[in-house]
């Protein structure tokens, strides 16, 4: 009997599952697995095109430093992205999950996911408005200082940096919104009435309990970061030559399928191998 | 160690007065505990004093220095929560000895201490272990010595057995008498279980709507409630309303209980004798006995008396002879009635 029921359950487990897999099989294995196939390609299979298999597209990553640079270049707007966002993220998380209440709370989180909803080259071109000599921002500098300042934030990395942050922080603040929503206001609590400053209570209680959901987020935003190209190219103009740029122009200027992919699957590979290394740090600051 | 003062203290949320007035003293190395229905305004009396809730008008003493605007962090107690509020993130060990690094206390004395408190709630053997690898017995001696290695002014402990079992509870409540006992700390504890209240405190504050309607010593509030909220809360109660006469306290079947002033009086359950036959006893009613519940040690009857529903508790044996349902007497000493102030 007991069988039978297991084997029922199995088999509704596998019938509320199938969607998923489905979707995970048309959607994500299958155009990965084109483009894992592309990049061993010398040409682009389309237009009767010559082509043959090489592994030239993987070398041309190693045989010319050009691609490490960006890709480092990459990597460290990953981490001033992140870390940027986790500081400013935190403090406004704490606010939501603990300070603010009712009408005001729903308020804030409307101000926290606005950002999705907006069409991201309408918040890109918007930035750049404020950003701009002459723009939004210099001017209001300028009306409240009394002396003169060239305030031109436009195609830097500041201006990179600030699009960005703006584009991915409701991710870490969502996450660690949970995490701290989580946190019995008694343990708060508890640990004021045995004498700890709010500066003690932040370190040796909120950081550590919040530290899943805040990785969780830095994660979510560390990833996509690392492979943007939107953002570096509008805001960053002639600087914002980015390893995810450089892959978009495989694909959509120079149409050189094959390169792009290939810079994609390397991209992909450093990311996870970061993440691996990182995971025994993260799993300590999880627990 | 201190005694703890409250007076006239008031705090209203909104409309609502959740303390309205209370004055009270918490004798030094007492175990206090206050008792009232939710929403009575206790937990609120509770953290005023820890200093979680400030209120709007009185003034709070620990040790005789006033402290309504000291921060909880520095009025120097120890307080115990309903669901523990054990840090998920720390060892046994690091729970107890959080209290001490905030306070900078050494290494060695911190050692000591936190051995000497685990020791004494008898968890020594556990103090590596996380907390959720605990029984909630063990959280409880755990939160217990976490919130007395500190050595605070005052114990305040937030319905701290209500999330154990039955027979948990009682086990913990020798222990939390003996470990009050031990340290000699004054101890204020908020209960909704009477019978907690009795077999802890030495005194005992009643709470209701935010006014402490009774406090004293447990025997003397119970045996003189001096209100029948109070003589209802605080136990069980069978209240008989009548006219009061010269002579006496007149009730609706006609019945004259000489020597009474009434209007209300009360008779405990276990004082409420039935008989078949009339007796001799000069306060005695005619009543229909509808149920007889069998409880083990002791049972209940459930007696129709003018539409009203008594009840009398006693040993099984006190009620052999009886019929399962059908008229008889009722009849009780006249030392056992309870009799209110004029108005209470």
């Amino acid at each position: 009997m007991a069988g039978t029921i297991a084997g029922q359950d199995r088999r509704k487990a596998f019938m509320l599952l199938s969607p998923a897999y489905l979707w995970l099989t048309v959607a994500v294995f299958l155009p990965l697995s084109a483009m894992a196939y592309f990049s061993f390609l010398s040409e682009v299979p389309f237009d009767g095109r010559d082509w043959h298999f090489t592994i030239a597209n993987y070398r041309a990553f190693f045989e010319t430093g050009t691609y490490a640079t960006l890709l480092w270049k990459s990597l460290k707007l990953g981490l001033v992205v992140t870390a940027v966002s986790v500081v400013i993220g935190f403090p406004c998380a704490y606010v939501l999950a603990k300070v603010v209440k009712g009408r005001a709370r729903e308020a804030l989180f409307l101000l926290v996911i606005l950002p999705f909803w907006s069409n991201s080259l309408v918040r890109i071109f918007s930035w750049a408005i404020v950003l701009r000599g002459n723009g939004v921002l210099d001017r209001a500098v300028n009306a409240v200082l009394p002396w003169d300042v060239k305030l031109n934030l436009m195609f830097s990395p500041t201006a990179i940096v600030i699009g960005l942050v703006h584009s991915y922080l409701p991710y870490v603040i969502l996450t660690s919104y949970l995490a701290l929503q989580a946190i019995d206001d008694s343990l708060i609590e508890a640990a004021r009435s045995l004498g700890a400053k709010r500066r003690t209570i932040l370190w040796r209680l909120i950081l550590p309990l919040a530290a899943p959901g805040i990785i969780a987020g830095a994660v979510l935003i560390f990833v996509p970061v690392v492979g943007s190209f939107m953002e570096p190219r509008l805001l960053g103009g002639r600087l914002g030559t980015y390893y995810g740029t450089v892959i978009e122009d495989q694909f959509v200027a120079v149409f050189n399928w094959p390169l792009g992919a290939a810079l994609s699957f390397i991209l992909l590979a450093v990311v996870l191998a970061i993440l691996a290394a990182a995971s025994p740090v993260l799993k300590r600051a999880a627990t | 160690m201190a005694e703890v003062r409250v007076e006239r203290l008031v705090k209203a949320y909104g409309a609502a007065r959740a303390l309205d007035e209370v004055t009270l003293d918490f004798p030094d190395g007492g175990f206090f505990g206050l008792l009232g229905p939710s929403g009575s305004g206790k937990t609120t009396l509770l953290r005023a004093i820890a200093g979680f809730v400030l209120p709007d008008t009185g003034r709070v003493f620990i040790g005789g220095e006033p402290v309504e605007n000291v921060p909880v962090e520095h009025r120097e107690i120890g307080m115990v929560f309903q669901n523990y509020a054990l840090f998920p993130n720390m060892t046994v060990e690091e729970n107890v000895a959080f209290g001490l690094h905030v306070r900078k206390t050494g290494a060695a004395e911190t050692a000591k201490r936190v051995k000497e408190a685990l020791d004494l709630v008898q968890l020594g053997h556990l103090a590596a272990r996380k907390t959720h690898q605990l029984s909630g017995g063990q959280r409880q001696r755990v939160a217990m010595a976490r919130a007395i290695v500190t050595r605070p002014r005052v114990l305040l402990l937030d319905e701290p057995l209500s999330a154990l079992d039955k027979a948990l509870r009682v086990d913990m409540q020798i222990e939390l008498k003996r470990i009050q006992r031990e340290v000699g700390i004054t101890t204020i504890f908020v209960t909704h279980d009477q019978e907690e209240a009795l077999t802890l405190s030495d005194r005992i504050g009643i709470l209701k709507d935010g006014k402490l309607v009774r406090h004293g010593p447990p025997r003397e509030v119970y045996d003189d409630p001096r209100n029948p909220f109070t003589a209802q809360f605080l136990g069980d109660a069978n209240l008989i309303e009548g006219k009061p006469e010269p002579e006496g306290l007149r009730l609706s079947d006609g019945t004259l209980l000489p020597g009474l002033k009434g209007p209300t009086i009360a008779v405990r359950p276990e004082s409420l004798k039935l008989d078949t036959t009339e007796p001799a006893a000069p306060f005695r009613l005619r009543a229909r006995l509808q149920q007889r519940i069998f409880g083990g040690a002791m049972g209940t009857c459930i007696i129709d008396w003018q539409g009203r529903p008594l009840k009398a508790v006693g040993r099984d044996a006190d009620f052999r002879g009886l019929p399962d349902a059908g008229d008889v007497w009722l009849s009780w000493p006249r030392e056992s009635t309870i009799e209110f102030a004029a108005k209470a």
